[in-house]
């Protein structure tokens, strides 16, 4: 089953959600939407489940056009960012209720409830109330939910943001192992780039309801499309260099470049797993700070120059290069993409 | 401790208030000085001639009223809360509107509005709907001027309720199951407003049960009035009326709660 997005325009007021949106999500791909507030994620995916209705353009479910299809009979299945059980029923009552809507006998209910919260590893639980259970829980109770009635389509609205951190992983690839079980066709929307990363086919970055980039996690994270997506994905430093020809200077390496450049004085955008630390007494800045992470630690380099440079370094090497201590910088040398000169340079950190 | 023995006196104090006038309405039934101590007041109840017929008659309006009332206010809270919540203060002073008018207002203005439609329809079909509404046994026109007085307590009830769950989500949750909008109000969202619905019902119905000026002007004999009517002639049996009138109510306030209660 796939779902076609043509052309969607929504806005709200004076502000636009979706301004043109055309995207086609293939048969058994988890998809993750991703980006800032307002990017309009939330209301394309609303677009596919019924809940809106955009002012000009079209969804498509399966090849047909179910734009104008009411919610009831969409034939996607939904799990929301707030806790959505209905506090009336049972849990077995609450994953049966599509199917009680349509009027299948008790046995085939209760039936398919246990198989499918047996699926999400919540079986003996179908007693409970709602306000006994941990969001975690809720939060399974409401996938089994929307996969009881075999949806062509898996909607996910940030289903995971209101979870601790912990629970949030183990849910996330839970979701991940059960979407490849099923083959079901799924749209994922997050603001959290690591969990679109991690679990998704293609992430699909948003701004202003525009899209930005779609592509697999790695390529969105190695080469990554625009300037946008370069900040907005992963940690990035902007280092003032100069382009020559098809390649960029910066500090005194010549790097080749990715794409076109934008003017001959430009940002660079490097990751911090690109930029090389070595203790150096003729180095051309020093550490600022350290934060160690487990298998990395990421620096926080003064330069000389002025501006700060983030560093990747492995862990073990925290100790040795510590704040304080004078180091030169070096570049990994692969193809750099380059942005306007903004005013001053500094690393750019992503909001989680 | 100083709290608790507050509490007690403030209790205490209510208590007497409200106990007091009860206890020797009660004994002013069943204590006659010629007769004795007797039963009396309570047994001539149910043979004085038109207890039953306006008992039933405010029970039936009382019933009316509740759904008529839930069915306007209900679907109405939802859309508002759904679709346009910078309407709320719009409802929410249009729901306040029959607490500020007096009735004595409302049956002016119905009894001008139906002298004059029975005058303006009488060669239309329309005219025998005018009739109908105004009949003797079940005066429909007196669930609708019930309706406008219910409406700001059965309101107030309704929304204090809706606050207390996610309507969105649930409404949308259950959309997304394939349930139609009836199905959504009557399983999904009337469930989880129990107490509140049985709230907005007791207060609709008690003042079913209590309301006479509107009957009474416009010549209904429902329950209330027909208690005025028989107090001229019966001192003690008008008392033993208001005393049992009283426990009805509260056994039904009860029984509200109690269904209001047993959500889980």
């Amino acid at each position: 089953m796939t779902v076609e997005l043509r052309e969607l325009r929504r806005s709200f007021g004076g502000t636009v959600a979706l301004d043109g949106l055309s995207l086609t999500i293939e048969q058994g791909e988890l998809i993750a939407f991703l980006g800032p507030s307002g990017c309009g994620k939330t209301t394309a995916l609303r677009c596919v489940a019924g809940f809106e209705r955009p002012d000009t353009g079209a969804v498509f479910i399966d090849g047909a056009d179910v734009t104008r299809v009411p919610a009831n009979r969409r034939d996607a299945g939904m799990v929301f960012q707030s806790y959505s059980l209905f506090p009336n029923l049972n849990v077995r009552d609450n994953v049966a209720f599509g199917l009680r809507v349509r009027r299948r006998p008790t046995s085939e209910r209760h039936s398919r409830a246990a198989e499918l919260l047996e699926l999400v590893g919540l079986g003996g639980f179908g007693e409970r109330y709602p306000h006994q259970l941990s969001g975690g829980q809720q939060q399974r109770v409401a996938l089994a939910r929307a996969l009881a009635l075999q949806p062509k389509v898996l909607l996910l609205d940030e289903p995971l943001s209101a979870l601790d951190a912990k629970v949030r992983v183990n849910l996330r690839e839970e979701i991940r192992r059960l979407q490849l079980e099923l083959g079901i066709t799924t749209i994922f929307v997050t603001h959290d780039q690591e969990e679109a990363l991690s679990v998704a086919d293609r992430v699909a970055v948003l701004k202003s309801g525009r899209l930005e980039q779609v592509a697999p996690p790695a390529e969105v994270y190695d080469r990554p499309a625009t300037p946008f997506v370069a900040e907005f994905v992963g940690t990035m430093n902007h280092l003032p260099g100069r382009v020559s020809g098809e390649t960029v200077e910066v500090f005194g390496h010549f790097l080749p470049l990715d794409g076109a450049a934008p003017g001959e004085e430009v940002d660079v955008l490097v990751r911090p797993e690109a930029v090389r630390v070595s203790p150096s007494e003729e180095g051309r800045g020093f550490i600022l700070a350290s934060s160690f992470r487990g298998s990395i630690a990421r620096l926080r380099v003064q330069l000389d120059s002025g501006g700060e440079v983030l560093a990747d370094v492995p862990g073990h090497e925290a100790v040795r290069l510590a704040p304080g201590l004078k180091v030169d910088v070096t570049l990994v040398e692969r193809p750099v993409l380059t942005a306007p000169r903004t005013a001053v340079a500094a690393p750019v950190e992503p909001v989680a | 401790m100083a709290g608790v023995t507050w509490r007690r006196l403030t209790l205490g104090v209510a208590a007497v208030y409200f106990l007091v006038p009860l206890a020797i309405a009660v004994w002013f039934t069943v204590y006659n000085e010629s007769l004795g101590f007797s039963l009396g007041a309570y047994g001539r109840i149910v043979s004085a001639p038109g207890f039953g017929e306006s008992l039933l008659k405010s029970l039936l309006l009382g019933a009316a009223v509740i759904v008529l009332v839930l069915l306007l206010a209900l679907p109405a809270l939802l859309a508002v809360r759904l679709g346009a919540p910078g309407l709320r203060p719009v409802l929410e002073t249009i729901t306040t509107l029959p607490l500020i008018v007096p009735p004595i207002t409302y049956v002016v203005g119905i009894a001008n509005a139906l002298r004059g439609g029975t005058d303006a329809l009488a060669a239309t079909p329309f005219w025998q709907t005018l009739i109908s509404i105004q009949d003797e046994d079940f005066p429909v026109v007196l669930v609708l001027a019930y309706v406008m007085l219910a409406l700001p307590f059965a309101y107030r009830s309704l929304d204090t309720g809706l606050r207390a769950v996610d309507v969105r989500t649930l409404v949308e949750a259950a959309r997304n199951l394939g349930a139609s909008w009836p199905y959504v109000l009557f399983r999904v969202i009337l469930p989880n407003l129990r107490s509140a619905v049985a709230g907005a019902s007791f207060l609709s119905l008690a003042l079913v049960m209590g309301e006479y000026t509107i009957a009474a002007l416009m010549g209904y004999r429902t329950f209330p009035v027909w208690i005025v009517t028989v107090s001229g002639s019966d001192g003690q049996l008008s008392v033993a009326l208001s005393v049992l009138s009283l426990g009805l109510i509260w056994l039904l306030l009860l029984t509200l709660s109690g269904a209001g209660r047993k959500s889980k």
